[in-house]
Protein backbone atom coordinates (compact mmCIF):
# COMPACT_ATOMS: atom_id res chain seq x y z
CA UNK A 1 0.00 0.00 0.00
CA UNK A 2 1.15 3.36 -0.74
CA UNK A 3 2.60 5.55 2.36
CA UNK A 4 -0.56 8.16 3.39
CA UNK A 5 0.11 11.68 2.61
CA UNK A 6 -2.41 12.34 5.87
CA UNK A 7 -1.95 10.73 9.07
CA UNK A 8 -4.58 11.20 11.92
CA UNK A 9 -3.83 9.42 15.29
CA UNK A 10 -5.70 10.04 18.50
CA UNK A 11 -7.13 13.20 17.76
CA UNK A 12 -9.67 14.27 20.21
CA UNK A 13 -11.07 17.67 20.36
CA UNK A 14 -14.28 18.88 23.39
CA UNK A 15 -15.93 21.95 23.37
CA UNK A 16 -17.18 22.06 27.44
CA UNK A 17 -19.49 18.78 27.28
CA UNK A 18 -19.53 18.15 24.00
CA UNK A 19 -17.01 15.61 22.72
CA UNK A 20 -16.19 16.98 18.59
CA UNK A 21 -13.81 14.77 17.77
CA UNK A 22 -13.38 11.70 19.94
CA UNK A 23 -10.04 9.45 19.39
CA UNK A 24 -10.32 9.75 15.45
CA UNK A 25 -7.76 7.99 13.08
CA UNK A 26 -7.65 8.30 9.58
CA UNK A 27 -5.24 8.26 6.43
CA UNK A 28 -5.60 9.94 3.46
CA UNK A 29 -3.24 8.66 0.47
CA UNK A 30 -1.61 10.17 -2.22
CA UNK A 31 -4.45 11.19 -5.08
CA UNK A 32 -7.82 9.39 -3.63
CA UNK A 33 -10.70 11.69 -2.89
CA UNK A 34 -11.67 10.40 0.60
CA UNK A 35 -14.75 11.62 1.61
CA UNK A 36 -16.05 12.34 5.16
CA UNK A 37 -20.15 11.95 5.75
CA UNK A 38 -22.17 11.81 9.16
CA UNK A 39 -24.93 14.04 10.59
CA UNK A 40 -25.28 17.71 11.32
CA UNK A 41 -22.86 18.01 14.52
CA UNK A 42 -21.09 15.06 14.44
CA UNK A 43 -17.84 17.09 13.85
CA UNK A 44 -16.58 17.33 10.54
CA UNK A 45 -16.16 20.76 10.35
CA UNK A 46 -14.11 20.85 13.32
CA UNK A 47 -11.79 17.76 12.22
CA UNK A 48 -11.41 19.59 9.14
CA UNK A 49 -10.26 22.73 11.08
CA UNK A 50 -7.60 21.32 13.16
CA UNK A 51 -6.15 19.31 10.22
CA UNK A 52 -6.21 22.91 8.79
CA UNK A 53 -4.95 24.63 11.87
CA UNK A 54 -8.20 26.92 13.30
CA UNK A 55 -8.56 24.68 15.58
CA UNK A 56 -5.47 23.31 18.31
CA UNK A 57 -6.47 19.27 19.39
CA UNK A 58 -6.46 18.73 22.87
CA UNK A 59 -4.61 15.29 22.20
CA UNK A 60 -3.51 12.72 19.45
CA UNK A 61 -1.00 13.72 16.36
CA UNK A 62 -1.50 15.54 13.02
CA UNK A 63 1.39 13.73 10.38
CA UNK A 64 1.45 15.73 6.86
CA UNK A 65 4.37 14.13 4.49
CA UNK A 66 5.37 12.46 7.64
CA UNK A 67 6.05 15.60 9.23
CA UNK A 68 4.31 16.08 12.73
CA UNK A 69 2.57 19.41 12.60
CA UNK A 70 0.09 18.86 15.30
CA UNK A 71 1.42 22.42 16.66
CA UNK A 72 1.87 24.06 13.27
CA UNK A 73 0.30 27.88 13.11
CA UNK A 74 -2.48 27.84 10.47
CA UNK A 75 -0.74 30.28 7.79
CA UNK A 76 2.14 27.72 7.78
CA UNK A 77 0.16 24.80 6.65
CA UNK A 78 -0.50 26.82 3.85
CA UNK A 79 3.09 26.65 3.09
CA UNK A 80 3.77 22.47 4.10
CA UNK A 81 1.31 22.34 1.32
CA UNK A 82 -2.87 22.30 2.69
CA UNK A 83 -5.43 24.36 1.67
CA UNK A 84 -9.19 24.09 2.67
CA UNK A 85 -12.33 26.11 1.74
CA UNK A 86 -15.26 27.05 3.85
CA UNK A 87 -18.18 25.63 4.80
CA UNK A 88 -19.73 29.04 5.18
CA UNK A 89 -18.19 31.23 1.97
CA UNK A 90 -15.16 32.71 3.33
CA UNK A 91 -13.91 35.59 0.96
CA UNK A 92 -13.06 39.16 0.53
CA UNK A 93 -16.17 40.54 0.17
CA UNK A 94 -15.38 43.86 -1.13
CA UNK A 95 -12.45 42.75 -3.51
CA UNK A 96 -13.16 41.47 -7.00
CA UNK A 97 -13.08 37.61 -7.85
CA UNK A 98 -9.64 37.84 -9.92
CA UNK A 99 -7.95 39.80 -6.65
CA UNK A 100 -9.44 36.93 -3.79
CA UNK A 101 -7.53 34.15 -6.21
CA UNK A 102 -4.20 36.69 -6.40
CA UNK A 103 -3.79 36.69 -3.24
CA UNK A 104 -4.02 32.87 -2.83
CA UNK A 105 -1.34 32.93 -5.65
CA UNK A 106 0.53 35.47 -3.87
CA UNK A 107 0.43 33.76 -0.78
CA UNK A 108 1.55 30.71 -2.66
CA UNK A 109 4.64 32.28 -4.11
CA UNK A 110 5.43 33.70 -0.93
CA UNK A 111 8.12 36.33 -0.22
CA UNK A 112 4.87 39.10 -0.28
CA UNK A 113 6.34 41.78 1.83
CA UNK A 114 6.54 43.84 -1.53
CA UNK A 115 5.53 47.51 -0.86
CA UNK A 116 6.16 49.36 -3.53
CA UNK A 117 5.09 47.76 -7.07
CA UNK A 118 1.11 47.34 -7.47
CA UNK A 119 -0.28 44.17 -7.19
CA UNK A 120 -3.35 44.69 -9.77
CA UNK A 121 -0.70 45.36 -12.54
CA UNK A 122 2.08 42.33 -11.59
CA UNK A 123 1.27 39.75 -14.44
CA UNK A 124 2.91 37.20 -11.93
CA UNK A 125 -0.56 37.25 -10.07
CA UNK A 126 -2.86 38.14 -12.48
CA UNK A 127 -1.83 35.52 -15.11
CA UNK A 128 -2.16 32.51 -12.43
CA UNK A 129 -5.19 34.02 -11.23
CA UNK A 130 -7.24 33.16 -13.90
CA UNK A 131 -5.99 29.22 -14.55
CA UNK A 132 -7.69 28.53 -11.67
CA UNK A 133 -10.75 30.76 -12.65
CA UNK A 134 -11.07 28.89 -15.49
CA UNK A 135 -11.11 25.49 -14.29
CA UNK A 136 -14.34 26.10 -11.92
CA UNK A 137 -15.79 28.29 -14.93
CA UNK A 138 -15.89 31.43 -12.88
CA UNK A 139 -13.39 33.34 -15.32
CA UNK A 140 -16.11 35.76 -16.72
CA UNK A 141 -16.41 37.45 -13.95
CA UNK A 142 -13.19 37.93 -12.73
CA UNK A 143 -13.72 42.24 -12.29
CA UNK A 144 -16.83 41.67 -10.40
CA UNK A 145 -17.38 42.29 -6.92
CA UNK A 146 -17.77 38.87 -4.44
CA UNK A 147 -20.52 41.15 -3.14
CA UNK A 148 -22.16 40.53 -6.80
CA UNK A 149 -21.53 37.14 -7.19
CA UNK A 150 -25.01 34.88 -6.45
CA UNK A 151 -24.08 31.97 -3.88
CA UNK A 152 -23.09 29.11 -6.55
CA UNK A 153 -20.52 31.81 -8.06
CA UNK A 154 -18.97 32.29 -4.26
CA UNK A 155 -18.52 28.55 -3.95
CA UNK A 156 -16.92 28.53 -7.14
CA UNK A 157 -14.00 31.00 -6.01
CA UNK A 158 -13.96 29.21 -2.96
CA UNK A 159 -13.12 26.22 -4.33
CA UNK A 160 -10.86 28.49 -7.20
CA UNK A 161 -8.82 29.96 -4.18
CA UNK A 162 -8.05 26.34 -2.91
CA UNK A 163 -6.77 25.07 -6.21
CA UNK A 164 -5.22 28.21 -7.22
CA UNK A 165 -2.09 27.08 -4.49
CA UNK A 166 -1.72 24.24 -5.67
CA UNK A 167 -1.73 22.23 -2.16
CA UNK A 168 -0.87 18.60 -2.02
CA UNK A 169 -3.89 18.35 0.11
CA UNK A 170 -7.56 19.79 -0.50
CA UNK A 171 -9.84 19.83 2.84
CA UNK A 172 -12.80 20.98 1.27
CA UNK A 173 -15.68 21.42 4.02
CA UNK A 174 -19.28 21.09 1.58
CA UNK A 175 -18.07 22.62 -1.48
CA UNK A 176 -21.85 21.78 -2.73
CA UNK A 177 -23.93 23.14 0.32
CA UNK A 178 -26.65 25.29 -0.58
CA UNK A 179 -26.03 25.04 -4.31
CA UNK A 180 -28.75 24.17 -6.61
CA UNK A 181 -28.76 20.70 -8.49
CA UNK A 182 -26.97 22.33 -11.84
CA UNK A 183 -24.54 23.47 -10.00
CA UNK A 184 -23.87 20.78 -7.87
CA UNK A 185 -23.73 18.39 -10.86
CA UNK A 186 -21.10 21.08 -12.45
CA UNK A 187 -19.12 21.58 -8.80
CA UNK A 188 -18.76 17.57 -9.14
CA UNK A 189 -17.84 17.69 -13.06
CA UNK A 190 -15.05 20.53 -11.70
CA UNK A 191 -13.74 18.07 -8.91
CA UNK A 192 -13.72 14.85 -11.09
CA UNK A 193 -11.55 17.41 -13.61
CA UNK A 194 -8.80 17.79 -10.82
CA UNK A 195 -7.89 13.97 -11.62
CA UNK A 196 -4.69 12.94 -9.28
CA UNK A 197 -5.52 15.67 -6.79
CA UNK A 198 -5.62 14.46 -3.39
CA UNK A 199 -8.95 15.75 -1.31
CA UNK A 200 -10.49 14.99 1.57
CA UNK A 201 -14.10 15.74 0.66
CA UNK A 202 -16.93 17.07 3.18
CA UNK A 203 -20.07 16.54 1.75
CA UNK A 204 -23.66 16.42 2.44
CA UNK A 205 -24.86 15.24 -1.50
CA UNK A 206 -24.72 11.15 -1.29
CA UNK A 207 -24.93 11.81 -4.90
CA UNK A 208 -21.79 13.67 -5.43
CA UNK A 209 -20.25 12.13 -2.54
CA UNK A 210 -21.06 8.31 -4.41
CA UNK A 211 -19.84 9.64 -7.56
CA UNK A 212 -16.44 11.53 -6.38
CA UNK A 213 -15.08 9.46 -4.10
CA UNK A 214 -12.71 5.98 -3.57
CA UNK A 215 -12.80 5.80 0.03
CA UNK A 216 -15.29 7.06 2.86
CA UNK A 217 -15.13 7.82 6.36
CA UNK A 218 -18.43 7.46 8.36
CA UNK A 219 -18.03 10.29 11.53
CA UNK A 220 -20.90 9.84 14.61
CA UNK A 221 -20.78 12.36 17.42
CA UNK A 222 -16.85 12.96 16.91
CA UNK A 223 -15.89 8.60 16.14
CA UNK A 224 -15.21 7.17 12.88
CA UNK A 225 -17.80 4.47 12.72
CA UNK A 226 -16.36 3.14 9.32
CA UNK A 227 -13.93 3.29 6.48
CA UNK A 228 -13.85 1.89 3.16
CA UNK A 229 -14.84 2.03 -0.27
CA UNK A 230 -18.24 3.71 -1.07
CA UNK A 231 -19.87 -0.18 -1.93
CA UNK A 232 -18.75 -1.28 1.32
CA UNK A 233 -20.02 1.74 3.08
CA UNK A 234 -23.45 1.11 1.25
CA UNK A 235 -23.97 -1.73 2.71
CA UNK A 236 -22.71 -1.73 5.82
CA UNK A 237 -25.24 -2.02 8.57
CA UNK A 238 -23.70 -0.07 11.61
CA UNK A 239 -23.24 2.94 8.78
CA UNK A 240 -27.53 2.06 7.77
CA UNK A 241 -28.27 2.41 10.81
CA UNK A 242 -26.33 5.36 12.03
CA UNK A 243 -26.38 7.60 9.28
CA UNK A 244 -27.77 6.70 6.12
CA UNK A 245 -31.42 5.28 7.73
CA UNK A 246 -33.92 4.87 5.07
CA UNK A 247 -31.94 6.54 1.91
CA UNK A 248 -29.89 3.79 1.27
CA UNK B 1 -25.44 24.98 6.83
CA UNK B 2 -28.21 27.80 6.33
CA UNK B 3 -26.33 30.56 4.16
CA UNK B 4 -27.50 33.61 2.22
CA UNK B 5 -28.63 33.06 -0.84
CA UNK B 6 -27.74 36.13 -3.47
CA UNK B 7 -30.31 37.46 -5.28
CA UNK B 8 -29.92 36.68 -8.45
CA UNK B 9 -31.54 40.11 -9.48
CA UNK B 10 -28.27 41.54 -8.35
CA UNK B 11 -27.08 40.91 -11.97
CA UNK B 12 -28.84 43.22 -14.35
CA UNK B 13 -26.83 46.31 -11.91
CA UNK B 14 -24.00 44.18 -11.50
CA UNK B 15 -23.58 44.28 -15.22
CA UNK B 16 -23.63 48.34 -15.00
CA UNK B 17 -21.13 48.03 -12.72
CA UNK B 18 -18.83 46.20 -14.16
CA UNK B 19 -19.36 48.26 -17.64
CA UNK B 20 -18.34 51.23 -15.41
CA UNK B 21 -15.68 49.58 -13.99
CA UNK B 22 -14.05 48.83 -17.19
CA UNK B 23 -14.40 52.87 -18.60
CA UNK B 24 -11.65 54.44 -17.87
CA UNK B 25 -13.06 57.20 -16.55
CA UNK B 26 -11.42 58.66 -13.17
CA UNK B 27 -13.01 58.30 -10.42
CA UNK B 28 -14.59 60.96 -8.48
CA UNK B 29 -12.67 60.77 -5.63
CA UNK B 30 -9.38 61.23 -7.57
CA UNK B 31 -10.91 64.72 -9.12
CA UNK B 32 -11.51 65.59 -5.71
CA UNK B 33 -7.88 64.60 -4.25
CA UNK B 34 -6.86 66.54 -7.90
CA UNK B 35 -8.90 69.71 -7.13
CA UNK B 36 -7.99 69.52 -3.28
CA UNK B 37 -4.07 69.41 -3.49
CA UNK B 38 -4.02 72.33 -6.44
CA UNK B 39 -6.31 74.32 -3.92
CA UNK B 40 -3.74 73.49 -1.08
CA UNK B 41 -0.65 74.57 -3.59
CA UNK B 42 -2.32 77.98 -4.99
CA UNK B 43 -4.52 79.43 -1.81
CA UNK B 44 -2.21 79.14 0.89
CA UNK B 45 0.85 80.75 -1.19
CA UNK B 46 -1.86 83.48 -2.38
CA UNK B 47 -3.15 84.07 1.52
CA UNK B 48 0.56 84.90 2.76
CA UNK B 49 1.61 87.70 -0.25
CA UNK B 50 -1.58 89.33 0.07
CA UNK B 51 -1.06 90.01 4.04
CA UNK B 52 -3.18 86.89 5.04
CA UNK B 53 -0.33 85.34 7.44
CA UNK B 54 -3.04 84.00 9.76
CA UNK B 55 -4.31 81.83 6.83
CA UNK B 56 -1.40 80.48 5.93
CA UNK B 57 -0.20 79.17 9.53
CA UNK B 58 -3.86 77.59 9.46
CA UNK B 59 -2.98 75.65 5.97
CA UNK B 60 -0.06 74.84 7.89
CA UNK B 61 -1.35 73.36 10.67
CA UNK B 62 -3.99 71.24 8.18
CA UNK B 63 -1.10 70.13 6.27
CA UNK B 64 0.55 68.62 9.35
CA UNK B 65 -2.64 67.29 10.48
CA UNK B 66 -3.38 65.88 7.41
CA UNK B 67 -0.12 63.73 7.41
CA UNK B 68 -0.53 62.61 11.08
CA UNK B 69 -4.46 61.21 9.48
CA UNK B 70 -3.19 60.20 6.22
CA UNK B 71 -0.75 57.66 8.51
CA UNK B 72 -3.54 56.75 10.34
CA UNK B 73 -5.51 55.67 8.13
CA UNK B 74 -2.91 53.31 6.70
CA UNK B 75 -3.83 50.99 9.62
CA UNK B 76 -7.36 52.73 10.92
CA UNK B 77 -9.08 52.87 6.85
CA UNK B 78 -7.03 50.39 4.78
CA UNK B 79 -6.23 48.12 7.81
CA UNK B 80 -8.83 47.66 9.96
CA UNK B 81 -6.67 48.18 13.06
CA UNK B 82 -8.38 50.82 15.31
CA UNK B 83 -4.72 52.72 17.05
CA UNK B 84 -6.56 55.30 19.44
CA UNK B 85 -3.25 56.07 20.50
CA UNK B 86 -1.50 57.69 17.26
CA UNK B 87 -0.89 61.37 19.33
CA UNK B 88 1.68 59.94 21.03
CA UNK B 89 3.87 59.67 17.62
CA UNK B 90 2.81 63.29 16.74
CA UNK B 91 4.37 63.96 20.50
CA UNK B 92 7.31 61.59 20.33
CA UNK B 93 8.44 63.38 16.96
CA UNK B 94 7.65 66.60 18.14
CA UNK B 95 9.68 65.85 21.37
CA UNK B 96 12.75 64.79 19.13
CA UNK B 97 12.85 68.11 17.58
CA UNK B 98 12.22 70.20 20.84
CA UNK B 99 14.91 67.89 23.52
CA UNK B 100 17.51 67.34 21.26
CA UNK B 101 17.29 71.81 20.02
CA UNK B 102 16.82 72.03 24.21
CA UNK B 103 20.35 70.63 25.12
CA UNK B 104 21.89 72.59 21.86
CA UNK B 105 20.94 75.94 23.70
CA UNK B 106 20.95 74.54 27.25
CA UNK B 107 23.98 72.48 27.39
CA UNK B 108 24.08 68.44 28.71
CA UNK B 109 23.62 65.72 27.15
CA UNK B 110 26.61 66.26 24.11
CA UNK B 111 25.62 63.35 22.05
CA UNK B 112 22.45 64.34 20.61
CA UNK B 113 22.76 68.45 21.53
CA UNK B 114 22.13 69.98 17.89
CA UNK B 115 19.85 71.93 15.86
CA UNK B 116 20.50 70.35 12.76
CA UNK B 117 17.39 69.01 11.29
CA UNK B 118 19.45 66.03 9.23
CA UNK B 119 19.38 64.55 12.86
CA UNK B 120 16.10 65.96 14.14
CA UNK B 121 14.13 64.20 11.15
CA UNK B 122 16.10 60.86 11.41
CA UNK B 123 15.63 60.76 14.99
CA UNK B 124 11.53 61.50 15.04
CA UNK B 125 11.10 58.99 12.72
CA UNK B 126 13.79 56.41 14.01
CA UNK B 127 12.01 56.47 17.54
CA UNK B 128 8.71 56.50 16.53
CA UNK B 129 9.36 53.52 14.38
CA UNK B 130 10.79 51.56 17.55
CA UNK B 131 8.04 52.57 19.98
CA UNK B 132 5.12 51.05 16.75
CA UNK B 133 7.55 47.68 16.91
CA UNK B 134 7.67 47.39 20.58
CA UNK B 135 3.47 48.23 21.38
CA UNK B 136 2.46 47.35 18.39
CA UNK B 137 4.06 43.54 19.06
CA UNK B 138 1.95 43.63 21.68
CA UNK B 139 -1.01 45.70 20.97
CA UNK B 140 -1.75 43.58 17.82
CA UNK B 141 -1.76 40.49 19.46
CA UNK B 142 -5.54 41.42 20.79
CA UNK B 143 -8.64 42.68 18.48
CA UNK B 144 -11.59 44.36 18.58
CA UNK B 145 -12.34 47.19 21.62
CA UNK B 146 -9.01 45.53 23.39
CA UNK B 147 -7.15 46.84 20.86
CA UNK B 148 -8.39 49.91 21.38
CA UNK B 149 -8.23 50.14 24.59
CA UNK B 150 -4.12 49.04 24.35
CA UNK B 151 -3.17 51.43 22.40
CA UNK B 152 -4.87 53.91 23.98
CA UNK B 153 -3.14 52.97 27.38
CA UNK B 154 0.11 52.66 25.63
CA UNK B 155 -0.69 56.40 24.62
CA UNK B 156 -1.41 57.97 28.04
CA UNK B 157 1.84 56.05 28.86
CA UNK B 158 3.80 58.26 27.09
CA UNK B 159 1.77 61.35 27.84
CA UNK B 160 2.65 60.42 31.64
CA UNK B 161 6.57 59.90 30.99
CA UNK B 162 6.68 63.17 29.38
CA UNK B 163 4.67 64.96 31.93
CA UNK B 164 7.36 63.10 34.44
CA UNK B 165 10.22 64.59 32.91
CA UNK B 166 10.53 68.16 34.85
CA UNK B 167 14.13 68.71 32.60
CA UNK B 168 11.76 69.59 29.59
CA UNK B 169 9.40 71.18 30.86
CA UNK B 170 6.85 68.07 32.49
CA UNK B 171 3.22 69.52 32.30
CA UNK B 172 4.16 73.32 31.38
CA UNK B 173 5.67 72.26 28.01
CA UNK B 174 8.90 73.20 26.24
CA UNK B 175 9.58 76.26 24.03
CA UNK B 176 11.37 75.39 21.01
CA UNK B 177 13.88 78.23 20.52
CA UNK B 178 15.87 77.49 17.04
CA UNK B 179 13.75 74.92 14.51
CA UNK B 180 15.30 72.47 12.65
CA UNK B 181 18.08 73.91 10.72
CA UNK B 182 18.14 72.36 6.94
CA UNK B 183 20.71 72.79 4.40
CA UNK B 184 19.64 75.94 1.82
CA UNK B 185 16.09 75.86 3.91
CA UNK B 186 15.12 78.07 6.61
CA UNK B 187 11.93 76.81 8.38
CA UNK B 188 11.71 80.26 9.71
CA UNK B 189 10.68 81.44 7.05
CA UNK B 190 6.10 80.62 6.90
CA UNK B 191 5.61 80.40 3.46
CA UNK B 192 8.90 77.76 2.92
CA UNK B 193 7.86 75.82 6.32
CA UNK B 194 4.17 75.52 4.18
CA UNK B 195 6.29 74.47 1.25
CA UNK B 196 7.96 71.97 3.49
CA UNK B 197 4.35 70.62 4.74
CA UNK B 198 2.83 70.71 1.59
CA UNK B 199 5.49 68.30 -0.22
CA UNK B 200 5.69 66.32 3.03
CA UNK B 201 1.80 65.82 2.45
CA UNK B 202 1.83 64.36 -1.25
CA UNK B 203 5.21 62.09 -0.23
CA UNK B 204 3.07 60.79 2.43
CA UNK B 205 -0.14 60.23 -0.14
CA UNK B 206 1.91 59.11 -2.45
CA UNK B 207 3.57 56.43 -0.29
CA UNK B 208 0.63 55.24 1.10
CA UNK B 209 -0.92 55.02 -2.44
CA UNK B 210 1.81 52.61 -3.51
CA UNK B 211 1.86 50.40 -0.06
CA UNK B 212 -1.98 50.22 -0.58
CA UNK B 213 -1.52 49.12 -3.78
CA UNK B 214 1.55 46.72 -3.46
CA UNK B 215 1.27 42.90 -2.77
CA UNK B 216 1.71 44.06 0.88
CA UNK B 217 -1.60 46.32 0.76
CA UNK B 218 -3.87 43.90 -0.78
CA UNK B 219 -2.74 41.71 2.25
CA UNK B 220 -3.61 43.87 5.06
CA UNK B 221 -6.64 45.19 3.23
CA UNK B 222 -7.94 41.51 2.59
CA UNK B 223 -7.14 40.84 6.66
CA UNK B 224 -9.38 43.74 7.54
CA UNK B 225 -12.54 42.08 6.28
CA UNK B 226 -11.25 37.94 6.53
CA UNK B 227 -8.24 37.90 8.94
CA UNK B 228 -9.18 34.02 9.21
CA UNK B 229 -8.69 33.60 5.81
CA UNK B 230 -5.70 35.34 5.17
CA UNK B 231 -4.31 32.89 7.29
CA UNK B 232 -5.87 29.96 5.85
CA UNK B 233 -4.28 31.69 2.74
CA UNK B 234 -0.72 31.04 4.31
CA UNK B 235 -0.08 34.77 5.16
CA UNK B 236 1.04 35.81 8.70
CA UNK B 237 -1.25 38.24 9.23
CA UNK B 238 0.26 39.48 12.34
CA UNK B 239 3.64 40.32 11.14
CA UNK B 240 2.16 42.03 8.21
CA UNK B 241 0.11 44.27 10.62
CA UNK B 242 3.09 44.77 12.67
CA UNK B 243 5.19 46.00 9.73
CA UNK B 244 2.18 48.75 8.60
CA UNK B 245 2.22 49.80 12.38
CA UNK B 246 5.75 50.78 12.24
CA UNK B 247 5.23 52.47 8.87
CA UNK B 248 2.40 54.41 10.36
CA UNK B 249 3.61 55.27 13.38
CA UNK B 250 7.03 56.55 11.52
CA UNK B 251 5.14 58.66 9.39
CA UNK B 252 2.90 60.27 11.92
CA UNK B 253 6.52 60.89 13.95
CA UNK B 254 7.98 62.67 11.00
CA UNK B 255 4.90 65.06 11.17
CA UNK B 256 5.14 65.57 14.84
CA UNK B 257 8.54 66.95 14.10
CA UNK B 258 7.28 69.18 11.76
CA UNK B 259 4.54 69.99 14.48
CA UNK B 260 7.14 71.04 16.45
CA UNK B 261 8.94 73.14 14.15
CA UNK B 262 5.44 75.04 13.30
CA UNK B 263 4.35 75.57 16.87
CA UNK B 264 7.86 76.12 18.59
CA UNK B 265 6.16 75.20 21.66
CA UNK B 266 5.48 71.95 22.39
CA UNK B 267 3.72 70.24 25.68
CA UNK B 268 2.38 66.76 26.96
CA UNK B 269 -0.96 68.00 26.20
CA UNK B 270 -0.56 67.05 22.09
CA UNK B 271 -0.48 63.56 23.09
CA UNK B 272 -3.41 63.35 25.20
CA UNK B 273 -5.87 60.63 24.37
CA UNK B 274 -8.10 63.32 23.13
CA UNK B 275 -5.82 63.97 20.30
CA UNK B 276 -5.88 61.05 19.32
CA UNK B 277 -9.56 60.62 19.38
CA UNK B 278 -9.47 64.31 17.30
CA UNK B 279 -7.25 62.29 14.73
CA UNK B 280 -9.57 59.19 14.15
CA UNK B 281 -12.39 61.65 13.82
CA UNK B 282 -9.95 63.43 11.32
CA UNK B 283 -9.67 59.49 9.25
CA UNK B 284 -13.52 58.06 9.81
CA UNK B 285 -15.03 61.65 9.23
CA UNK B 286 -12.94 61.87 5.82
CA UNK B 287 -13.60 58.54 4.75
CA UNK B 288 -11.23 55.63 6.06
CA UNK B 289 -9.62 53.54 3.44
CA UNK B 290 -10.10 56.63 1.22
CA UNK B 291 -6.51 57.81 0.29
CA UNK B 292 -7.58 61.28 0.30
CA UNK B 293 -10.47 61.13 3.13
CA UNK B 294 -8.01 61.96 5.86
CA UNK B 295 -7.27 65.20 4.21
CA UNK B 296 -10.97 65.99 3.45
CA UNK B 297 -11.24 65.39 7.44
CA UNK B 298 -8.54 66.98 8.75
CA UNK B 299 -10.20 70.58 6.45
CA UNK B 300 -13.68 70.17 7.77
CA UNK B 301 -12.47 69.50 11.82
CA UNK B 302 -10.13 72.49 11.43
CA UNK B 303 -13.01 74.52 9.85
CA UNK B 304 -15.65 73.58 12.74
CA UNK B 305 -13.01 73.92 15.45
CA UNK B 306 -12.13 77.65 14.25
CA UNK B 307 -16.18 78.11 13.53
CA UNK B 308 -17.41 77.22 16.61
CA UNK B 309 -14.55 77.98 19.24
CA UNK B 310 -16.07 81.71 18.39
CA UNK B 311 -19.43 80.89 19.13
CA UNK B 312 -19.29 79.10 22.39
CA UNK B 313 -16.52 77.87 24.52
CA UNK B 314 -18.24 74.73 25.03
CA UNK B 315 -17.76 74.08 21.65
CA UNK B 316 -16.46 70.84 22.19
CA UNK B 317 -19.56 69.06 22.78
CA UNK B 318 -21.80 70.10 19.73
CA UNK B 319 -18.84 69.51 17.93
CA UNK B 320 -18.67 65.24 19.28
CA UNK B 321 -22.33 65.51 18.59
CA UNK B 322 -21.75 66.56 14.87
CA UNK B 323 -19.03 63.88 14.67
CA UNK B 324 -20.83 61.46 15.68
CA UNK B 325 -23.76 61.53 13.68
CA UNK B 326 -21.44 62.12 10.81
CA UNK B 327 -19.82 58.66 11.46
CA UNK B 328 -22.73 57.07 11.77
CA UNK B 329 -24.91 58.43 8.96
CA UNK B 330 -22.55 59.24 6.37
CA UNK B 331 -21.34 55.82 4.87
CA UNK B 332 -17.22 56.45 4.06
CA UNK B 333 -17.03 59.57 5.29
CA UNK B 334 -17.15 62.95 2.98
CA UNK B 335 -15.44 61.43 0.25
CA UNK B 336 -17.20 58.25 -0.27
CA UNK B 337 -20.22 60.73 0.17
CA UNK B 338 -18.97 62.48 -2.45
CA UNK B 339 -18.37 59.69 -4.57
CA UNK B 340 -21.86 58.28 -4.37
CA UNK B 341 -23.44 61.91 -5.23
CA UNK B 342 -20.85 62.65 -7.99
CA UNK B 343 -21.15 59.23 -9.22
CA UNK B 344 -24.77 58.81 -9.64
CA UNK B 345 -25.22 62.46 -11.23
CA UNK B 346 -22.49 61.52 -13.86
CA UNK B 347 -24.30 58.53 -14.38
CA UNK B 348 -27.97 60.59 -15.16
N1 LIG C 1 -16.12 26.68 18.58
C1 LIG C 1 -17.00 25.84 19.15
N2 LIG C 1 -17.35 25.99 20.44
C2 LIG C 1 -18.20 25.13 21.03
N3 LIG C 1 -18.77 24.10 20.41
C3 LIG C 1 -18.46 23.89 19.11
C4 LIG C 1 -17.57 24.75 18.42
N4 LIG C 1 -17.44 24.32 17.14
C5 LIG C 1 -18.23 23.24 17.05
N5 LIG C 1 -18.85 22.96 18.23
C6 LIG C 1 -19.74 21.82 18.50
O1 LIG C 1 -19.04 20.67 18.11
C7 LIG C 1 -19.91 19.76 17.46
C8 LIG C 1 -19.39 19.47 16.08
O2 LIG C 1 -19.54 20.63 15.26
P1 LIG C 1 -19.07 20.66 13.74
O3 LIG C 1 -19.33 22.03 13.23
O4 LIG C 1 -17.70 20.15 13.63
O5 LIG C 1 -20.09 19.65 13.06
P2 LIG C 1 -20.29 19.28 11.52
O6 LIG C 1 -20.17 17.82 11.42
O7 LIG C 1 -19.42 20.10 10.67
O8 LIG C 1 -21.80 19.71 11.33
P3 LIG C 1 -22.56 20.28 10.02
O9 LIG C 1 -22.90 19.10 9.19
O10 LIG C 1 -23.77 20.92 10.58
O11 LIG C 1 -21.63 21.22 9.36
C9 LIG C 1 -21.29 20.40 17.48
O12 LIG C 1 -22.00 19.89 18.58
C10 LIG C 1 -21.00 21.85 17.67
O13 LIG C 1 -22.05 22.49 18.34
MG1 LIG D 1 -19.66 21.51 9.25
Amino acid sequence: MTEPLLRVQGLQKRFGGVHATDDVNLNVIPSETHAIIGPNGAGKTTLISQLSGQILPDAGKILFDNRDITRLPAYQRAHVGIARSFQITSLFMDMTVQDNVALAVQAHQGHSFRLWRPARSDDHLRAPALEPLKTVGLHERADWTVSELSHGERRQLEMAMALAVAPKLMLLDEPMAGMGHEESMQMVDTLKSLGDQTILLIEHDMDAVFALADRISVLVYGRIVATGTPEEIRSNDEVRRAYLGEAA
Amino acid sequence: MTEQIAPKEQSAQSEANTAARRSRRLPPSTLIMAAGLLFLAIVPPLAYFTGNEFWLSIFTRLTILSIAAVSLNLVLGYGGLVSFGHAAFLGLGAYAVGIPVHHAINGEFESIATTNGLFHIPMAVGVCALYALITGAISLRTRGVHFIMITMAFGQMVFFAIVSIETYGGDDGLTIYERSSLPAISLDNPLTLYAVCFVSLLLALYLVHRIVNSRFGMVIRAAKGNEERIRALGFNAYAYRLLAYVISGSMCGYAGALLGNFTTFISPEMMDWTRSGELMFMVILGGAGSLFGPVLGASVFLLLEEVMSDFTIYWHLPFGIMLILAVLFVRGGISGFADRLLGAKRDD
